[in-house]
């Protein structure tokens, strides 16, 4: 039955022909571990497709949206972390495996002729899997994937000649918004990947019609593909999923804040293999921007893509490739340097301090805007403790720590504070009675509420909460920042205990210009508790990012 | 010149212990890996979400609004977590008052394949329109392909409001 049916299929299509054809290829004797690089950079492909169709599956493609479905998916979906860890680990796999297959093929000297189409070939998939990792980064939405594509569509934008209308592409015109978003989203989903596919194809096939390069003046009587070469093929692979896995399980795949572009306080940070880059640019500065951006990564493409025609000598034993060997190497080390150069010049990003242990000494409540403590003010004032008695407990209402994602959103919470029955049938919630400043400041409170910060936060002392309600009333936000918030025509406000202190304050509110000479703040008249919640409200205020 | 075509001889000096080997480790790795995404992916698309079940009670009606003795089609509005979002939707239920102010809430699709039914009040019976299924006033089978009593909400009397609640569990 079996038989018969392969029989069948055999006589019909010729599969089993197309199969041993592929399988029993003849490669040199000298093939070995240094080739199974190429297959695992196939599978990785494969792994990408399926997790990334998986995730397709729970995902909804419009901002705003796609944030509360990534969230979804990590929190409410079983298995959801895992696939998404895949997707994600397995894109920076995927990217070190193509690194690592061009290295070995750029260091045999395999680009030469007549394989110089299959290198070529090999470059474009090299550029694809970048594209792949840029058009991803911005599907979470989250602030890393917004501010992430803000500064790469900015670097586009400095193409000499192409700059608008490659801006006008990505839809990055005016700003990153819904244009763009969607414009990733049907690069990343729906043309890259069977792109993707036909070159791989063609890339196989030139491989396959070039035959695998030997090693010079290997005479030893060939070999076939099957088994032996696949059996290597396979521990390349099952070594490098094990990993994958791995990373999946144990390493957490960061999901920030909703992208929010008004967050001035945030430091864009590109994905790690195109932090090189990143800070290329740094070297170069105004009008010699264009050069760092994009000149530079263009001639260096087009150095990749033009190896088989610079170097045509013929091909020579591995270990006299003394030149190859040294390009690369210095490319490793000029790639490593700018790299860490990077990651320790970038500050921290105060998402990542969020959750860092390094962040417990300053204490929760004085990491808010003065507008969340406004919020907080309001939380206590409306005693909202009464019916959402905090993380994990029961209550007439629910936990606010833990609102679904839905609600996680001013947007739906704005509303609801002022007609909750309107929004939740059946609610017995009284509506919230603040003007509309109010209201925002409130929800931006609730929204920062987690299980674990709720105490902390809770525990604002008097001092701070009322400092915040002053400093919130007389507008002080139109020209200080704190925490990120608010305009920078007067200094920022973070950590100026630092270097004011209570009687420098004081002098300062009731005279701004006999202590800062040519200052516009005009003076304020404080009733002694005002004065001494505002000047120990300020005096406490941490300093930036810390 | 054609360098790697120069040798055509292909030896295959594999032992046969060793070939049977190689693969029997190509399968046993491809189906772990294969078991290794399948599993996953399986308990992702098929385990519901964890989402707690919250705000599943509606005020729906004043239950001196409602007849007695005769079903009545009410509609109102509740909250459905559907996926990351939770909507306010309209929602309907047959709502039977009975003469002791008991209220039995049946939900509206028919158990057969989700027609909408409704009360035909001379034959005194719930009908379909679909498969003539038929109803009896308190929801039992009386004709037709449907294979189960009409689904019941559980109810709650809250003072003269009426509150529906999730569905109950076919027996
Ligand atoms: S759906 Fe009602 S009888 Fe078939």
């Amino acid at each position: 039955m079996h038989n018969k049916i392969i029989e069948w299929l055999e006589h019909r299509t010729g599969i089993q022909t197309a199969i041993k054809n592929f399988l029993y290829e003849d490669i040199p004797a000298s093939s070995g571990w240094h080739q199974v690089i190429g297959s695992m950079a196939v599978f990785f492909f494969i792994i990408q497709v399926f997790t990334g169709g998986l995730l397709a599956f729970n995902y909804a493609p419009t901002p705003g949206e796609a944030y509360n479905s990534v969230k979804y998916i990590m929190t409410e979906l079983t298995g959801g972390s895992l696939i998404r860890g895949l997707h994600h680990w397995g894109a920076s796999m995927m990217l070190i495996i193509v690194v690592l297959h061009m290295l070995q093929v750029f260091l045999y000297g395999s680009y030469k002729k007549p394989r110089e189409a299959t290198w070529m070939m090999g470059v474009v998939l090299l550029l694809i899997t970048l594209a792949f990792g840029l058009t991803g980064y911005l599907l979470p939405w989250d602030n890393r994937a917004y501010w992430g594509t803000v500064v790469t569509t900015q670097i586009a934008a400095q193409a000499p000649l192409a700059g608008p209308y490659l801006t006008r592409l990505l839809g990055g015109e005016g700003s990153v918004g819904n244009v763009t978003f969607s414009r990733f989203y049907a690069l990343h989903t729906v043309l890259l990947p069977p792109f993707t596919m036909i070159l791989i194809g063609i890339h196989i096939y030139l491989v396959r019609k070039h035959g695998v390069t030997p090693a010079v003046n290997d005479t030893a009587p060939r070999r076939k593909f099957f088994p032996e070469q696949v059996f290597k093929d396979t521990v390349g692979v099952s070594i490098a999923f094990l990993i994958l896995f791995m990373m999946a399980v144990f390493a957490r795949v960061p999901l920030g804040r909703l992208a929010d572009p008004t967050d001035t306080n945030f430091i864009p940070r590109p994905e790690w293999y195109f932090l090189f880059l990143f800070q290329t640019l740094k070297f170069f500065k105004g009008p010699l921007e264009a050069i760092g951006s994009v000149v530079l990564p263009g001639v260096a493409v087009l150095t990749l893509f033009l190896i088989p025609f610079i170097d045509r000598a013929p091909l020579v034993r591995l270990g006299k490739r003394t030149f190859a060997f040294t390009f690369a190497a210095l490319a490793l080390i000029a790639w490593t340097g700018l790299t860490t150069a990077a990651i320790v010049t970038t500050p921290k990003t105060t998402e990542a301090d969020e959750t860092a242990p390094g962040a417990e000494s300053l204490q929760a409540w004085q990491q808010l805007t003065p507008e969340e403590l406004q919020g907080l003010a309001y939380f206590q004032k409306e005693k909202c403790k009464a019916c959402h008695p905090g993380a994990g407990k029961r209550g007439i209402g629910p936990d606010l720590t833990q609102m679904i994602p839905a609600h996680r959103d001013a947007a739906w919470m704005i509303p609801h504070f002022k007609n909750p029955a309107q929004v939740v049938p059946g609610s017995s919630m009284p509506p919230v009675q603040l003007d509309d400043a109010g209201l925002n400041a409130l929800s931006a409170f609730v929204l920062k509420l987690t299980p674990q910060n709720e105490q902390g936060l809770l525990s604002a002392p008097d001092f701070a909460v009322q400092g915040a309600l002053i400093y919130q009333s007389k507008h002080c936000d139109a020209c200080h920042q704190i925490a990120g918030a608010g305009k920078k025509i007067g200094p920022p406000l973070d950590g100026v205990g630092q270097h004011r202190d209570r009687a420098w304050l004081e002098k300062h509110f009731v005279d701004p210009k006999s202590t800062s000479p040519g200052s516009m703040m005009p003076p304020y008249k404080f009733t002694p508790q005002e004065m001494d919640a505002i000047c120990k409200y300020l005096l406490q205020l941490p300093k930036a990012g810390g | 010149m054609d360098d790697q075509h120069q040798s055509h001889e292909v030896a295959d000096d594999l032992s046969p212990t060793r070939r049977s080997f190689y693969i029997k480790f190509i399968y046993g790795i491809m189906t772990a890996i294969g078991a290794a995404l399948a599993a996953p992916a399986a308990i992702y698309l098929l385990f519901p979400p964890k989402i707690p079940k919250e705000g599943q009670w509606v005020d729906a009606a004043d239950l001196a609004s409602l007849p007695t003795g005769t079903p009545e089609e009410i509609s109102y509005q509740r909250t459905r977590v559907d996926g990351w979002k939770v909507t306010s939707e309209k929602a309907t239920a047959w709502v039977l008052k009975k003469p002791d102010n008991q209220v039995i809430a049946f939900a509206p699709q028919c158990t057969h394949l989700g027609c909408a039914y409704h009360w035909d009040d001379p034959s005194h019976t719930f009908v379909c329109p679909c498969h003539t299924s038929a109803f009896s006033i308190d929801g039992k089978v009386l004709a037709g392909p449907a294979p189960r009593p009409l689904d019941r909400y559980e109810v709650k009397v809250d003072g003269s409001r009426l509150q529906i609640g999730p569905l109950e569990p076919h027996a």
